[in-house]
């Protein structure tokens, strides 16, 4: 069958994966984003505008300004036939309307935290738990070598559930980030069992 | 349809009257944000469901349907050629994601470009995850 194996050969059966990194401003996601991607991140402008959420108010001929928000992503090819992208979500909170779009599809999420600005990650955390149906982990980064507090004290400031993982991880560090994307994957596995009928 | 109604106002926002020829630099950093949800006609929604991981490739490439293309629809066809995300094909060429997501479902509809599955479309199911976290696990360090 020529056309078959033409199709299979032009890779028409690949598919591809996403898994989404959170955090605040300047947590480490880029960084972590860059450790493992095979092409150097890449930089998109998502489409919006600043008036987005009240078209309806803008004065007639009046000034509008367009925003855009640039946001990386790094790919992983794990096999022939499969991509893993990986998506930083934009920091500032007022990009969220955004996350939901770049969540969509996507297999799990991390947040990452720094605890020396832990509050920078409360709002992804809390997105993650009330207004997501992702799969999630939290990923403290350790930046220097250094780590401010322990993972309990971190949970706790986090107010995160027992039943999310936590970790910590070296963004800069290959392994690291592999091992954070590792956890992510296995968590939505375990969920997908406990989900799965049967 | 508040979202046609959005664009419109995004597209016709720039001020008026400044000619190609007139004040090029000041036209030229304008168009750059405006010019490509003209080219979508104000539409910002797709009839195919495009993640910003969904790859698009080219089953066989044809000159002629190239040669038809606005520009922006024809660079988008030439690039998806190597099969790339919706998300690389923004970066690559510049254009909003929501742009590309209007034109490459365009380009669907002619036929001309493939879209793939992506893991999502089999709900994530646990063959595909154990797939990805084996292949993680393989990964060069």
């Amino acid at each position: 069958m020529d056309s078959s194996s033409s199709l299979s050969d032009s890779g028409l059966l690949t598919i591809s994966a996403k898994i989404v990194i959170a955090g605040g401003f300047g947590v480490g996601k880029t960084t972590l984003v860059n450790s493992v991607s095979e092409v150097a991140p890449l930089n998109t402008d998502a489409w919006m505008t600043e008036a987005s959420e009240g078209v309806d108010d803008l004065p007639p001929g009046g000034k509008k300004s367009t925003t855009t928000v640039a946001m990386d992503f790094g790919r992983i090819t794990l096999h022939q036939d499969l991509l893993l992208y990986l998506f930083g979500t934009p920091g500032q909170s007022r990009f969220w309307f955004l996350w939901d779009d770049l969540s969509r599809g996507a297999l799990g999420a991390v947040v990452l935290v720094d605890t020396n600005r832990i509050d920078q990650s409360f709002a992804a955390v809390n997105y993650f738990e009330h207004d997501s149906v992702l799969p999630f982990i939290v990923a403290v980064n350790r930046f220097e070598g250094k780590f401010a507090h322990d993972l309990d004290e971190v949970r706790d400031a986090l107010a995160l559930a027992d039943d999310v993982p936590l970790i910590e991880c070296d963004a800069r560090d290959r392994a690291a980030s592999i091992g954070v994307l590792q956890a992510v994957v296995t968590h939505s596995l375990a969920l997908s069992r406990v989900s799965a009928p049967g | 349809m508040t979202y046609l109604a959005k664009d419109v106002i995004t597209v016709s926002s720039p001020d008026t009257g400044v000619g190609r020829g007139a004040r090029p630099q000041t036209y030229k950093m304008k168009s750059k944000r405006v010019r490509p949800y003209a080219l979508t006609g104000g539409r910002t929604r797709t009839r195919h469901q495009l993640l910003v991981e969904t790859l698009i490739s080219v089953p066989e490439f044809d000159p002629v349907l190239a040669e038809s293309l606005m520009p922006e629809s024809r660079a988008l066809y030439t690039r998806a050629c190597q099969r790339l995300s919706i998300a690389e094909l923004s970066a690559t060429l510049t254009l909003p994601l929501g742009v590309v997501r209007v034109l490459i479902s365009d380009l669907v509809g002619q036929d001309a470009v493939f879209i793939h599955p992506t893991a999502y479309a089999y709900e994530n199911n646990p063959q595909v995850l154990e797939r990805i976290l084996d292949g993680l696990k393989q990964l060069p360090v």
